[in-house]
């Protein structure tokens, strides 16, 4: 038998990061392309009357979306942000900061669909608060905490440990410490964590599904947050796969509107980040 | 010297912060007990296994029959495909863009690959509903648009930008003198990454394929849209290419129209549970192995 030629590593150098670049072309580019499809099918509908009208626009569920992720940044931000300062400022290594930990990676790894089922077993049905505009927002607000909690705790540590040391040696106590010189530091980055949990609530379409959407078209506003809303994920959901006879210009006009705002707000966020760390050098 | 009123607050507002820290455990905890209590109904009368391996998932009719079977499989089919596509495409990106891409190439690959992660799923489901999934039927000269393969490729998509940043960092995190040494033996940079960097990066590299599997496997929207939804157990390589139905697309495509309390409604929790099940797991294992790489803080 005769034995196959071998490569010379060198070749097999050239074949392999021939793929890898391959790979990585492969990774982006389809994404792009569908993406651009996406916008130039929408275009043609894309106008100020189709974003700030209600009976043919997405007003509705523009200001659902809206009023959704800033109640649901009002909930998670105080938990989240005391949590990050627990982990980052308080906890002493141990089996307990182990767990905490553990459960942050499972809050963040449960899917979304079984926050709605939690939602609606807990805030709409237990706690009686029907499928609402809350009931979502509180269901919301669970599933981006754990994004809340990584964002705010990498935003405390990079807080130099100097700054500290030198306010516990002015003779101040832990809490000042942490609200005086901690967290004003760490502001911008914990704001900067902020945006990036409103761009996942903007997002989300399966927890507020059987928590508090629902497609009205003779109340498209909620009057209390006791109402039930339409989010712009909601509404595109619906128009696809729901509703006969929406003109397919327009499905295609509400995925770009979605895909703009979610993506405008990880933008400014990660370029906000980006900034901060080239400006602050202590 | 602190005063009385002083250390009480130092005293209230540490136990608070605490008490925040805890609050995530809490969290898991209620989510646990929520799904367990609306799942028991049905297990008492139906035993846990006997639905797991039900062959006929029919909650409407008479009698309702609650099977998980094709809902389990229809969940392995998708997932499987998609962590097919999604590991090759993920770790050599992740390869390529710690190890080979140079800088400016990785300057605009990496924050790419981010945002990639943050469009939104019911996004993903459109454009397969819409655009990939009739393409790739006229392509294939497939008999449906939706089918459970669609639903793999998605996904795959989806749960790339998950298996690079997590492999990227195991990646990253092997010390450079190993590289050094490969390369002094002379070995070229190749050999280097295939016989050291990546095998010393093993437990990440797990972690990241683990933590894709749980993205994928509990993503729903996409899913519903695309893989159109009938709950009949797939079969061969064949069942890649008919329509099959998850057990996240069941609970969302069910849930809105069934009665509080109703046998469905208790069924549809029990699916809750197996999901929070698997993904507690996978999560949990790829959090040991992330660990053994040994570079988290505490």
């Amino acid at each position: 038998m005769k034995a196959l030629p071998r490569i010379r590593p060198r070749t097999m150098q050239a074949l392999a990061f021939a793929g890898l670049w391959a790979l990585a072309v492969l990774v982006i580019v389809p994404v792009l392309v569908v993406l651009g499809i996406m916008v130039a099918k929408g275009w043609g509908e894309l106008s100020w009357e189709f974003v700030s009208s209600v009976d043919t626009g997405l007003l509705a569920p523009i200001v659902g979306t809206t009023v959704l992720v800033m109640l649901t940044a009002a909930i998670a931000a105080p938990v989240g942000v005391a949590a990050a300062v627990y982990l980052s400022e308080y906890a002493r290594a141990g089996t307990f900061v182990r767990l905490v930990r553990l459960a942050i990676v499972n809050l963040a790894g449960v899917p979304s669909v079984v926050y709605g089922l939690f939602g609606l077993a807990l805030f709409v049905t237990l706690l009686q608060f029907g499928r609402c505009l809350l009931a979502a927002a509180f269901t919301m607000a669970l599933l981006v905490l754990p994004l809340v909690i990584t964002a705010s705790e990498e935003a405390l540590r990079q807080v130099p440990r100097g700054l500290r040391e030198m306010s516990f040696a002015l003779g101040a106590t832990r809490w000042q410490t942490v609200r005086r010189v901690v967290l004003p530091n760490a502001l911008p980055g914990i704001i900067t964590g902020m945006v990036l949990s409103i761009g996942r609530a903007a997002g989300e379409t399966a927890p507020i599904l059987f928590t508090g959407a629902f497609l009205s078209l003779t109340h498209p506003f909620p009057k209390s947050l006791l109402d039930p809303f339409v989010a712009l994920t909601y509404r595109l959901f619906v128009d696809a796969t729901e509703v006969p006879g929406v003109a397919e210009g327009v499905k295609w006009a509400e995925a770009v509107v979605l895909v703009a705002l979610v993506l405008g707000l990880n933008l400014g966020a990660v370029t906000f980040r980006a900034r901060l760390r080239r400006a602050r050098r202590w | 010297m602190r005063s009385r009123g002083q250390r009480i607050r130092e005293w209230v507002i540490g136990h608070v912060i605490v008490a925040s820290g805890a609050a995530a455990i809490v969290f898991v905890a209620l989510i646990f007990f929520f799904l367990v209590r609306d799942a028991l109904p049905l297990l008492k009368t139906d035993s846990f296994w006997g639905v797991l391996t039900g062959s006929n998932w029919r909650p409407t009719s008479e009698p309702a029959q609650f099977g998980l079977l094709p809902l389990l499989l229809g969940s392995l089919y998708v997932t499987a495909g998609a962590l097919v596509l999604a590991v090759p495409l993920g770790l050599g990106a992740a390869v390529f863009i710690s190890e080979v891409a140079p800088a400016w190439v990785r300057e605009i690959l990496k924050p790419m690959v981010e945002v990639l992660a943050t469009i939104p799923s019911v996004v993903f489901g459109f454009l397969g509903l819409m655009l990939i999934g009739p393409w790739l039927a006229e392509v294939l000269n497939l008999p449906v648009p939706l089918f459970a393969g669609l639903g793999s490729l998605m996904l795959a998509f989806m749960a790339v930008p998950t298996i690079v940043s997590v492999s990227e960092d195991a990646i990253r995190a092997v010390p450079m003198a190993l590289r050094e040494n490969s390369l002094a033996l002379g070995a070229t940079r190749w050999q280097t990454i295939r016989r050291v960097v990546v095998p010393a990066a093993r437990s990440g590299i797990i972690a990241a394929v683990l933590l894709g599997l749980g993205r994928a496997i509990g993503e729903t929207m996409t899913v519903l849209m695309v893989t159109g939804n009938a709950a009949v157990i797939p079969e061969g390589f064949d069942g890649f290419l008919r329509p099959v139905r998850t057990l996240t697309a069941t609970i969302a495509a069910e849930m809105g129209e069934t009665a509080y309390a109703t046998p469905h409604y208790h069924a549809l929790f029990t699916i809750g549970l197996v999901l929070f099940a698997i993904t507690f797991l996978t999560n949990t294992i790829a959090d040991i192995a992330i660990r053994r790489s040994g570079r988290m803080t505490i």
